[in-house]
């Protein structure tokens, strides 16, 4: 019994450490800011959606930025001409397949497919450690590497943006060898730009969901304050 | 007190008191009106305890509505489309930004499922304070046992349908165990796949089963479970039968109509199961990564096996019993014993009524040897389930183990030290605390 008592005592001790996680970087940014989620969507047109689909995504949807309907068409639209089109690249799944290894994932609910049970937003941190940790390593076909996902079969696609940045493999920490077109604050500001524009394709309605759930507690809140009424005053001769 | 015995209605000469005598000469409306519902005498002092029971019809309403539109606009298709995404997973995704308030639909339905088995683990927890199984209410129990049976059918197989990673992958476990069974095992598992792999065909058989078959039987048994409930009557936090004491017309005097009295009272629950149930529709869909699992935002794909498997949360404290049991015994694989096992800890709650032999029903006049066995049943039922949604790990096999050993150890010593308890007299009349 003793010995039941003290397994019971650890167990959760021994769930966080048989987890075995990486550090995540918390993602700084937000959903609500519509000037990050633009430049998120330029960012991602430009970079992301040439091997990588969000075909679950209407670029109609990009209006919800706070775009028109001609703006999105000049800026964002570039594997579609029609404005409901999907946000999909022609499928040349095998072709990539050679070229990497593995066929690029779909990203349009990759922050929500990157989350953890007991922590279903932590796909953002991984999504924003991910674009921010490749380092350059000639052992590898592309040339790149990073260090939350070892071997991972994509290039960095943003190097030009951040630098190269190689791995002391006496600190193993990451340490940036030639500078990019941004300096690293610029860079981390960029990448969660991108990440957030993720997290809000992930779920377009997010934020109107939780206006909407606002309203409706607030609604059963009152419909409560009727329905207890109506139950004390029916219930008042029953002792 | 059952339906049966009521007069026919009689109009008091309007247009629509002829057109209710027409009908209820035809057909039992008043019967079952006053026998079910104006006339059915429930006890008078329900707790809180007993709010799941109408909720869980609530939750069932839900889920039968919203499935009724989520299949309007869900493909049960296995094949790629020209993304190469799968036709299912896809109409899901569809259904979450396309179809004008189908995210809403979606996730009544999903955080319904869970919302379903946390109401009905409470009804059934109940039971077991009060002692709801012992006779006369045995077949109310046996058809709630079988409600939960059909339910825990109807989760596998809708968990499926996303086809997502763990929808995909949940089901191969699954349906896998059934291959450890000796000689049928292989072929069984064949025949409810209908393929070698888990693929379009076993797709639309769960979606079959999901949408027509399974709610069919739910709704048969869950009418079976409210007949044999108003026959008997209800039993009450003080487990002592209402029926024994009757004013000059024969009604209890414990006793209140269940309509209006418990449907004003179940009004009040039921706004605020509401809240509690917007709350995580609205602010937490993915239940924390447990009622939307996150793996199953990834399509289902064959060639790579998730690094850990876990099923929905209301299914792991008899996953951790099937994962218990590590040993092969008479030259029978282990699996085969972990299947065994965790149909018992499923079915073992059939046996309830016949297990228990004190000579109360309430947990209130029941002793301490009650009160320590069910505290450590239900820890034990806890921490298997939270053991059920980790990977395993070696000292985590060992408590499963000891959880499992008191979890049957619960049912099957209950016949001996139900009786041995102290017990306090039980009162005449029903209590109001």
């Amino acid at each position: 019994m003793k010995k039941f008592l003290i397994a019971l005592l650890f167990t959760p001790l021994l769930a966080l450490a048989s987890g075995g996680s990486v550090h995540l970087d918390k993602w700084p940014g937000s959903v609500s800011d519509k000037a990050s989620l633009q430049s998120g969507a330029k960012l991602f047109v430009n970079y992301c959606l040439n091997c990588h689909g969000a075909s679950y995504m209407r670029y109609k949807n990009l209006t919800d930025l706070g775009l028109t309907e001609d703006q999105v068409r000049d800026n964002l639209m570039f594997t579609s001409d029609k404005i409901g089109g999907l946000m999909a690249v022609a499928a040349r799944s095998d072709e990539q397949k050679l070229w990497f290894g593995a066929t690029p994932p779909d990203l349009t609910i990759i922050a929500r497919a990157r989350g953890d049970a007991g922590a279903p937003k932590a796909g953002a941190d991984w999504l924003y450690t991910y674009l921010r940790s490749f380092y350059q390593d000639d052992k590898r076909p592309t040339g790149w590497n990073n260090v939350i996902f070892e071997n991972v079969g994509m290039p960095h696609v943003l190097w030009q943006l951040q630098g190269i940045q190689v791995l002391n493999h006496e600190t193993h920490k990451l340490e940036l060898a030639v500078p990019g077109q941004l300096s690293p604050a610029e860079y981390d500001k960029a990448v969660s730009d991108l990440v957030g524009f993720m997290v809000w394709m992930g779920e377009p309605q997010q934020e109107f969901r939780k206006t909407l759930g606002v309203g409706v507690l607030a609604f059963l809140l009152l419909l409560f304050v009727v329905a207890y009424a109506l139950k004390k005053e029916y219930w008042k001769d029953i002792h | 007190m059952a339906a049966g015995n009521f007069e026919k209605y009689k109009s008091d000469g309007s247009v629509g008191g002829n057109v209710l005598e027409w009908v209820d000469a035809r057909f039992p409306a008043t019967s079952m009106w006053k026998g079910h519902l104006s006339e059915y005498y429930a006890p008078k002092n329900f707790n809180f305890w007993y709010f799941f029971g109408s909720l869980a019809l609530l939750v069932l309403v839900i889920q039968i509505v919203t499935g009724i539109f989520l299949v309007m606009h869900y493909k049960p298709d296995a094949s790629v489309n020209a993304y190469g995404v799968p036709v299912a997973f896809a109409s899901v995704e569809y259904i979450m930004r396309d179809v004008p308030g189908g995210w809403i639909i979606r996730y009544m339905h999903s955080t319904g499922a869970s919302a379903f088995f946390i109401v009905v683990y409470l009804h059934m927890f109940r039971g077991l304070l009060y002692g709801s199984y012992r006779k006369p209410r045995e077949l109310t129990w046996l058809f709630g046992v079988g409600i939960f049976l059909v339910l825990m059918g109807e989760a596998f197989f809708g968990y499926l349908l996303p086809w997502g990673q763990m929808s995909f992958w949940g089901a191969q476990v699954i349906v896998n165990l059934f291959s450890a069974i000796p000689v049928i095992g292989p072929d069984l598992s064949i025949i409810i796949r209908g393929d070698y792999v888990v693929g379009d065909a076993t797709l639309n058989r769960f979606f079959s089963f999901h949408v027509i078959a399974f709610p069919l039987i739910l709704l048969g048994l869950v009418a079976a479970h409210l007949l044999a409930l108003h026959e008997t009557g209800s039993n009450n936090p003080d487990g002592i039968d209402i029926k024994e004491k009757k004013d000059e017309n024969g009604i209890p005097l414990d006793g209140i109509p269940f309509h209006p009295y418990y449907t004003v009272k179940d009004i009040v629950g039921v706004v605020v199961f509401l809240m509690v149930f917007s709350a995580v529709l609205f602010f937490a869909p993915e239940g924390g990564g447990y009622f939307l699992e996150t793996p199953n935002f990834y399509p289902a794909d064959p060639l790579k096996t998730p690094p850990h498997i876990a099923p929905v949360w209301y299914f792991t404290p008899f996953y951790s019993i099937l994962r218990a049991m590590v040993w092969n015994f008479f030259g029978l694989d282990a699996k085969f014993w972990g299947v065994v096992a965790m149909g018992a800890s499923v079915v073992i709650f059939a046996f309830l009524p016949w297990l228990d032999r004190s000579p109360v029903r309430s947990i209130r006049y029941r002793g301490p040897i009650y009160k320590t066995m069910l505290t450590i049943f239900v820890i034990c039922f806890l921490i298997l389930g939270y053991l059920g949604t980790l990977s395993p790990f070696p000292l985590g096999e060992v408590v499963s183990q000891i959880c499992t050993v008191f979890y049957f150890g619960f049912f099957l010593g209950m016949p001996w030290w139900s009786r041995m308890d102290k017990f306090k007299p039980v009162p005449d009349r029903v209590t109001m605390k």
